[in-house]
């Protein structure tokens, strides 16, 4: 197990080296911050002078060096917009995204495998019809359109929840949380559901598609054979079965409704790092770009990881040991 | 026979509503059997034999349905009792041990949890007494240190340790009747050997009727009492095992006899059934083993009835072999 680990570490660390180079030089194509952030009467030195302050009169691999040395010492640069550190701006904001991020899954794990589960037991009944049908939609509808559909329904017509922001926030363990507060909870609902739409409809494709299979396995008869509960056979043997193609995508996916989430946070102005992100493209603030993306790299990394120490929990048929080459 | 039979299955028929139309599995079979004895069905693949071990459980899935006929254990009719008393009844009067030990253990939980879920289900005792059963369960059947292996999963063990965990699964519950599914096929002639081995000393200690589902006629030579031999869903011959093996006398059951490989036939080429077995969906009119048999004439394009031949054998054939003219009466049941 701890080979394995530390083989994992040791491989993720060559791919953040990787993506850190495809990152800067990404960034370093998109386009020159000068422009947008030098005023527009500035003289020619005053704007050599401001390319000098930012280092970007240096060649790009000069650049790219600089910045990994700083890196390495945890500075990922500061910001040209708020000349403050990118990582400290977006770690600040990050609390807010991680929120939106598990209560989403949540809502996708909590409302999708039953649901799944159900479609599969009773495949030709028209509820499980109308879940699959509904999943279809959670699939192909566009998050930002739901989003605003959801805003005018239930912010603008019936007025039930807030249509931004974070409402009020408590501080939990260091971290500033909307969720356990009504208020909060009232302002976190929508951007979740929102966000969950697309994971809600894959858990229940996933879940449904497991118990489909899994219930025409032997297995499954074998423990109707034995007399047991149909409860039984389904929250026991056949759940514990499905659970683990819907951990592994889930788990992948989490990282993906972190980084997703910037279409939701941008259309519900919520204050997390996607919004950070979207603001600081526009004004090609590529130190927070470059920090964001690196984020999402070890965030994505770290993530593996812990799906495939998870998937050996759940399926006694994988133990993590160091494959012999 | 004398005494009550532990099952007894009368005009039982299991149909499969497909797509393509009605396939009779199980076609109107009779057979009953005693406690503590051993019942062989045998047959080739699709005969339906299985269909009939599962219609005993009440484990038809759709598109099948139990459509006919009654299934008596001890006098109660499985086909009408309800879903929950059927629940009670299985795992703990009648089991099942299936064909493919890779596939009857749930490959993500313990056995331990699969053997004490099996008590548990049915009775209101302690997790600890319970695993006791489990325990002793496991080294009845020949599995060294039990209290090691409870703790293991499926995939730790081979093909032979699992039926062995299954068998022990179904025996947990000290049922009467047990429906063994091809246990063995999947397994080495030497693990299936013990397996025989050990069922046949638990049935003969405990009173538990046996029914055995198998294409091997030596294994039903050495282990069974009586014989049902199934052909596209109907059985064709029943009776004594020793005198159905020495002197088959329906067409099927000899050339399932003639297609074993023997050292008294050595060089000989083997003799084997010609054609296949019909698809369901399709059976020929009149006697569904007419379009193979050798002996077939045009009264086989009529459905034959039941006959009854000495040693209660009974037998469903217009032309069957005689080995003694005198021994066949025509009756019909």
């Amino acid at each position: 197990m701890s080979v394995f680990i530390i083989r994992r570490l040791l491989q993720s660390g060559v791919v953040v080296i990787i993506m850190s180079f495809i990152v800067f030089s990404g960034v370093f194509l998109i386009g020159d911050p000068v422009e947008i952030l030098v005023s527009d009467d500035a003289d020619q030195e005053e704007r050599e002078e401001m390319i000098k302050s930012m280092g970007l009169d240096k060649p790009f691999l000069v650049q790219y060096g600089i910045f990994v040395s700083k890196a390495l010492k945890g500075n990922l640069g500061e910001s040209f917009v708020f000349n403050e550190p990118a990582l400290l701006l977006i770690l600040d904001r990050m609390p807010a995204t991680m929120e939106l991020a598990v209560v989403s899954l949540m809502i996708a794990i909590i409302f999708g495998i039953p649901l799944g589960v159900w479609a599969g037991l009773k495949p030709d009944s028209w509820a499980s019809k109308s879940i699959m049908t509904g999943s279809i939609l959670g699939f192909s509808l566009p998050t930002f359109w739901v989003g605003i559909m959801m805003i005018l329904l239930f912010a603008v017509m019936l007025g039930w929840l807030p249509s931004t922001g974070r409402g009020d926030v408590q501080v939990i363990l260091g971290m500033p949380l909307s969720i356990f507060s009504w208020d909060g909870f009232s302002h976190v609902l929508m951007p979740a559901v929102n966000l969950a739409l697309f994971k809600l409809s894959m858990v229940i494709r996933l879940a449904r598609a497991g118990t489909r299979e899994v219930l025409h396995q032997d297995y499954i008869k074998f423990a109707k054979a034995k007399g047991l509960q149909e409860s039984r056979i389904i929250l026991v043997h056949v759940m514990k079965n499905i659970l683990i193609p819907v951990v592994t995508v889930l788990g992948l996916e989490f990282g993906g409704l972190v980084a997703f989430s910037v279409v939701t946070e941008t259309v519900f102005a919520w204050p997390g790092m996607g919004k950070l992100l979207i603001d600081s493209i526009g004004l090609l603030d590529r130190p927070i770009i470059v920090a964001y993306l690196m984020i999402i790299v070890f965030l994505f990394v770290f993530i593996n990881l812990v799906v495939d120490i998870l998937y050996s929990i759940l399926d006694p048929r994988v133990r993590l040991q160091d494959v012999k080459s | 026979m004398t005494q009550k039979p532990t099952l007894d299955v009368r005009d039982l028929r299991t149909y499969f509503f497909t797509k393509g139309g009605v396939a009779k599995a199980v076609d109107g079979i009779t057979f009953s059997i005693a406690p503590g004895k051993v019942l062989g069905l045998v047959g080739e693949s699709g005969s339906g034999k299985t269909v009939t071990g599962f219609s005993i459980l009440g484990l038809v899935d759709q598109p099948g349905r139990v459509v006919g006929g009654e299934i008596l254990y001890r006098g109660e009719d499985l086909n009408k009792v309800s879903a929950e008393r059927m629940r009670e009844l299985r795992g703990v009067n009648i089991s099942m041990i299936f064909q493919d030990p890779m596939m009857t253990l749930n490959p993500v939980l313990r056995i331990d949890t699969q053997m004490i879920e099996a008590i548990r289900a049915h009775e209101k005792v302690s997790k600890e007494i319970a695993r006791q059963r489990a325990r002793d369960a496991l080294g009845q059947v020949g599995i060294a240190s039990p209290d090691e292996r409870l703790r293991a999963y499926p995939h730790q063990f081979s093909g032979g340790m699992r039926q062995r965990v299954a068998i022990a699964i179904a025996l947990l519950n000290k049922p009467d009747l047990i429906v063994a599914d091809e246990p063995t096929t999947a397994l080495d002639v030497t693990i299936q050997g013990q397996i025989l081995y050990e069922v046949q000393k638990l049935c003969s200690q405990t009173g538990t009727a046996l029914i055995w589902i198998t294409h091997d006629l030596s294994v039903v030579a050495g282990l069974a009492d009586q014989i049902c031999v199934m052909y596209a869903g109907k059985i064709v011959e029943s009776g004594e095992v020793n005198a159905v093996l020495d002197n088959p006398m329906h067409p099927y059951t000899h050339g399932l006899i003639t297609s074993v490989p023997s050292k008294n036939k050595r060089g000989a080429p083997l003799s084997q059934i010609p054609g296949m077995a019909p698809s369901l969906l399709s059976l020929p009119k009149g006697c569904a083993f007419a379009p193979r048999c050798k002996w077939s004439n045009s009264n086989c394009q009529e459905q034959p009835d039941i006959r009854l031949a000495p040693q209660n054998r009974r037998l469903l054939c217009h032309n069957p072999i005689e080995y003694n003219n005198d021994n066949i009466r025509q009756e019909t049941s």
